[in-house]
């Protein structure tokens, strides 16, 4: 953004929004006054319009005048997000936000927080489901040690990693030559680890040879916590 | 509104949602004083020669409830932010550290003053009083307890318990409100402790803010206004300094 945090950190604090990854709250005031207070410590005048809108979008409104400690850990992980947006920050710095939350809300807050990236808004969001990370996030940073050992949009990270996965069901033991290639294999499926589509013929017609019966077949890309664990194990 | 200003009246709101405590239970205490030391001593005692015990222990009590709540104030508010984790709502928006600092020590101010007047208006039906300089008063209120406020706001960033806030008002601000004069004149006490009370900045407060309502002290209300002003600008550079540091605060 450009601003120095000591001699212009009025502009950049301004410029932030942060979600903290722990459920704080101030135990005095209802959701309003919360809102109100914190959109006041930026200066924000006639804000009431605006926090409205921000407690209709993060289903709050019911909640306006309920005093925070009555709130659940859901509603309450709202106002939080809703804290960071009552100053309309051009970024937004999501810690861990779904991190201990339910089915419902973390997909409620995955859409909303794609809507604030469609209405303009830089998310940074740190977070250690992988998953969300990929269907969130066009460009991925991974930390080691509090050191960046990737940085890389999400298809290019995925490329990284030379290899796919076949998952199979069979009628009977998987043959001697393929047990290296094993990866991750369940009780009742085997997952052999490839390196590239012509291994998939050779361990086919391995299977063929030793007269099994294929009674379940797929093959899976690798995704980001394939990439994930490539990248540190690299590093 | 301000950065500042929202701060202040958060900061004001904080106490005056739960007033039961933060008003009424220091009220009680202090009216409790009152009566009880009003009912021993009253008739035997005259302090400078002219007013009755009871009437002279008023301002004793007002001023020490005024200190004692303003640094409550402060203390409270910034440990239980801390031990909570929402110090993070007041650290994160665009607020120098000196509007920190003036929004914390202010709402102590208004917290001092509030509890103080209600002590002064619970006790006046029982009390004849005088009021021969009320700008004295408001002077030694206003600067106590920004003093005090601050020094809560010191304790408040160094603590990382309750108990620890709780160790620096027993140990410290305890002994030094009731060693000041609350209680009785120090010329009344023998000459070493009569001398070392004048090392207790808190006795220049006291004895300043009953000088408001008497028009006679132990020492000049000039000096002690001087030595009370030089406090709070010492107690106010060292606050701003731990502020602007980030000590305990920002790292």
């Amino acid at each position: 953004m450009g601003y120095d945090v000591r001699t212009a950190y009025r502009a950049a604090r301004r410029s932030l929004g942060v979600v903290p990854q722990e459920l704080v709250f101030d135990p005095f005031f209802t959701v309003r006054e919360t809102l109100e207070i914190q959109s006041g410590y930026f200066g924000m005048r006639d804000n009431r319009a605006w926090i409205d809108e921000v407690m209709h979008n993060l289903d709050l409104a019911s909640k306006a005048d309920v005093n925070m400690r009555a709130l659940s850990g859901g509603m309450k992980r709202r106002v939080l997000v809703a804290q960071a947006l009552v100053h309309k920050p051009p970024v937004i710095v999501l810690d861990e936000p779904t991190a201990g939350v339910d089915v419902e809300l973390r997909q409620a807050l995955w859409e909303f927080i794609r809507r604030l990236n469609r209405d303009g808004h830089t998310i940074v969001l740190t977070t250690h489901y992988l998953e969300e990370a990929e269907a969130l996030c066009e460009r991925i940073a991974m930390l080691k040690l509090g050191r960046v050992v990737a940085l890389d949009s999400t298809p290019n990270l995925l490329k990284r990693v030379h290899h796919l996965f076949l998952r199979l069901r069979l009628g009977g033991r998987l043959p001697e030559e393929l047990r290296p290639l094993e990866h991750g294999s369940t009780p009742d499926a085997h997952v052999l680890r490839l390196k590239s589509y012509d291994d998939v013929e050779q361990a086919l017609s391995s299977i063929r040879r030793a007269g099994c019966h294929i009674e379940e077949m797929e093959l899976a890309q690798p995704n980001l916590e394939d990439a994930f664990v490539d990248v540190m194990r690299r590093s | 509104m301000s950065g500042f200003s929202t701060l202040l009246r958060k900061e004001v709101l904080r106490f005056w949602k739960v007033s039961t405590q933060t008003i009424g239970a220091p009220v009680l205490t202090a009216v409790l004083f009152l009566f009880i030391f009003g009912h021993v001593m009253e008739g035997r005692v005259r302090m400078y020669d002219s007013i009755p015990y009871t009437a002279f222990l008023v301002p004793g009590l007002v001023m020490m409830s005024v200190l004692q709540n303003a640094f409550a104030n402060s203390s409270s508010s910034l440990i239980q932010s801390k031990i909570t984790g929402n110090i993070i709502f007041v650290l994160l928006p665009p607020l120098a550290y000196w509007e920190f600092f003036g929004a914390y020590v202010l709402a102590a101010v208004v917290r001092g003053m509030v509890v103080g007047t209600a002590v002064l208006l619970v006790a006046l039906p029982f009390v004849d009083m005088e009021f021969r300089h009320p700008l004295w008063v408001l002077a030694f209120a206003f600067c106590g307890s920004a003093v005090l406020g601050a020094l809560g706001m010191v304790a408040g960033i160094w603590a990382e318990k309750i108990d620890q806030v709780a160790s620096f008002q027993n140990f410290l601000i305890m002994p030094l409100t009731f060693l000041s004069g609350v209680f009785y004149s120090i010329h009344s006490l023998p000459a070493f402790w009569q001398e070392l009370s004048h090392f207790n900045p808190f006795f220049y407060m006291i004895d300043g803010f009953r000088y408001g309502f008497f028009g006679v002290s132990d020492a000049h209300p000039g000096k002690s206004l001087a030595v009370v002003a030089a406090f709070l600008a010492l107690v106010s550079g060292l606050t701003l300094a731990v502020l602007r540091s980030g000590y305990k605060l920002r790292h």
